[in-house]
């Protein structure tokens, strides 16, 4: 992999809330990048930083130390409206408690992020269908988010995080609010669209969740303190019966 | 490892020679635990000395087949109306080291814990890529080996989130002032019997 397979990039980014004694390190000198096909997942404590973490990636929050990268942009050095619309572009998030419109229909909530971009409805329409689409939810596209299951709300919110060829996915606890099982769909949905060479960081405490992820990073009063790659071939097993 | 009741289970649909009871072994638990001939020859041995298989035919190859006994069917019988008992006396290498290393001056806890939570995840990593190739099984062995990978990948999850528990546990314990080393006891403590006590021989 080279440089440029880099999508998002944290360089020794620190985030402090007050100042003074009273201040409180949130994160303290991180550096991560994530990769074009890349997920990886960020573990830790209550309090240790990794929704502090997202916020910034996002570019929701400056940092208030180090340079967040996204698609070789530094985020420091874009105006408010510039920030604004790389977040609609390239950015797609993926909340707990799925952030849909609930007055709009699955389709339209997929196509909000491209409308707010300028495009038309009838435009946004065809990357909107194409999303839901991947989510396997194309035959739900005029239901409102009241006649979905919350698997199928999450689905709808990985289809508006992906849609109009969005590159990078930022998750927080996307399966939290979710049984086992669809919680394992939902992540399936997420890996398959990095595998198909998005980024993404998920956010979670769900040990067999994070799993999924290509990289592990944990955190620890705002510090990464240690990391698990997942090896290529599995040592463990000796493979799948024919 | 039940190899002895697994073994008299396989042999419940028909005889077997021992080659083939290790390959029907392997292929029903997706070859996690395999077993070598040596392992197989004498469980043979245990369970025709105690009557629940017994020698069959030799065929043309010179293949010595065992079959199993109406009491080896009673076993194997017993055996899958049972509970499996998980006994409290079953040493856990690592709930033995985190106890020792608590007790211990010098020692970085949390780095200890979080050196286990790695690994473990690394584990788990490896677990969900295996499982992740078949979401569908297509067949008997491959459900019988995602069921198998699905009996790891929990236990791995169960050691990630008590080792989570005891990170919490731990940071209590510390801000309470608990988690102090434990001085070795001067006191040597004395062989045999303790000795009775007053109130007791009263």
């Amino acid at each position: 992999m080279t440089g440029s397979d880099i999508l998002l990039q944290l360089d020794g980014v620190s985030m402090q809330y007050g100042c003074g004694e009273t201040a409180i390190t949130a994160l303290a000198g991180v550096d991560l990048s994530v990769r074009c096909g890349e997920l990886v997942a960020v573990m830790g404590a209550s309090g240790s930083g990794k929704s502090t973490l997202l916020t910034v990636a996002g570019g929701l929050t400056p940092p208030t130390a180090g340079e967040v990268i996204v698609e070789g942009h530094w985020l420091s050095q874009l105006s408010a409206r510039e920030l604004a619309t790389l977040r609609r572009r390239s950015l797609g998030f993926v909340f707990q408690d799925f952030n849909l419109i609930p007055s709009l229909t699955a389709l339209e909530n997929v196509s909000l992020p491209l409308e707010l971009d300028g495009w038309t409805s009838k435009r946004a329409h065809r990357p909107a269908v194409d999303a839901l689409n991947i989510v396997e939810l194309g035959d739900r596209a005029q239901h409102f988010p009241s006649d979905l299951s919350g698997g199928q709300q999450q689905r709808v919110a990985i289809a508006r995080a992906v849609v109009g060829g969005r590159s990078l996915i930022l998750a927080d606890e996307p399966t939290g609010a979710l049984d086992s099982t669809t919680g394992e769909l939902v992540l399936r949905m997420l890996r398959s669209r990095v595998d198909a060479g998005a980024g993404g960081i998920l956010v979670t405490h769900d040990a067999r969740h994070a799993a999924w992820a290509d990289r592990i990073v944990f955190l620890r009063d705002g510090r990464i303190v240690d990391e698990s790659r997942a090896s290529a071939v599995t040592s463990l097993l000796s493979g799948l019966p024919a | 490892m039940s190899v002895r009741q697994s073994l008299l289970a396989i042999l419940n649909q028909g005889p077997c020679y021992g080659y083939q009871l290790r390959a029907e072994f392997d292929r029903r638990t997706g070859s996690t635990w395999p077993l070598n001939v040596g392992q197989i020859y004498n469980t043979l041995d245990r369970l025709e000395r105690d009557g629940l298989v017994q020698k069959a035919d030799i065929d043309a190859d010179g293949q010595n087949y065992v079959e199993i006994t109406d009491a080896g069917r009673a076993e194997v019988a017993d055996w899958l109306g049972s509970p499996v008992v998980r006994t409290m006396a079953t040493r856990d290498e690592l709930a033995i080291k985190l106890a020792i290393a608590v007790t211990l001056p010098g020692v970085d806890i949390a780095q200890v814990i979080q050196v286990q939570r790695t690994a473990t995840m690394r584990t788990l990593q490896e677990l969900t890529r295996a499982k992740n190739a078949t979401a569908d099984p297509e067949s008997s062995e491959q459900l019988a080996w995602l069921l198998v990978i699905d009996s790891l990948i929990f236990a791995a999850e169960a050691e990630a989130r008590w080792l989570d528990h005891s990170e919490h546990r731990l940071a209590r314990a510390r801000a309470a002032g608990l988690a102090a080393p434990l001085p070795l006891n001067t006191a040597v403590p004395k062989r045999g019997r303790p000795a009775k006590t007053a109130a007791a021989s009263a």
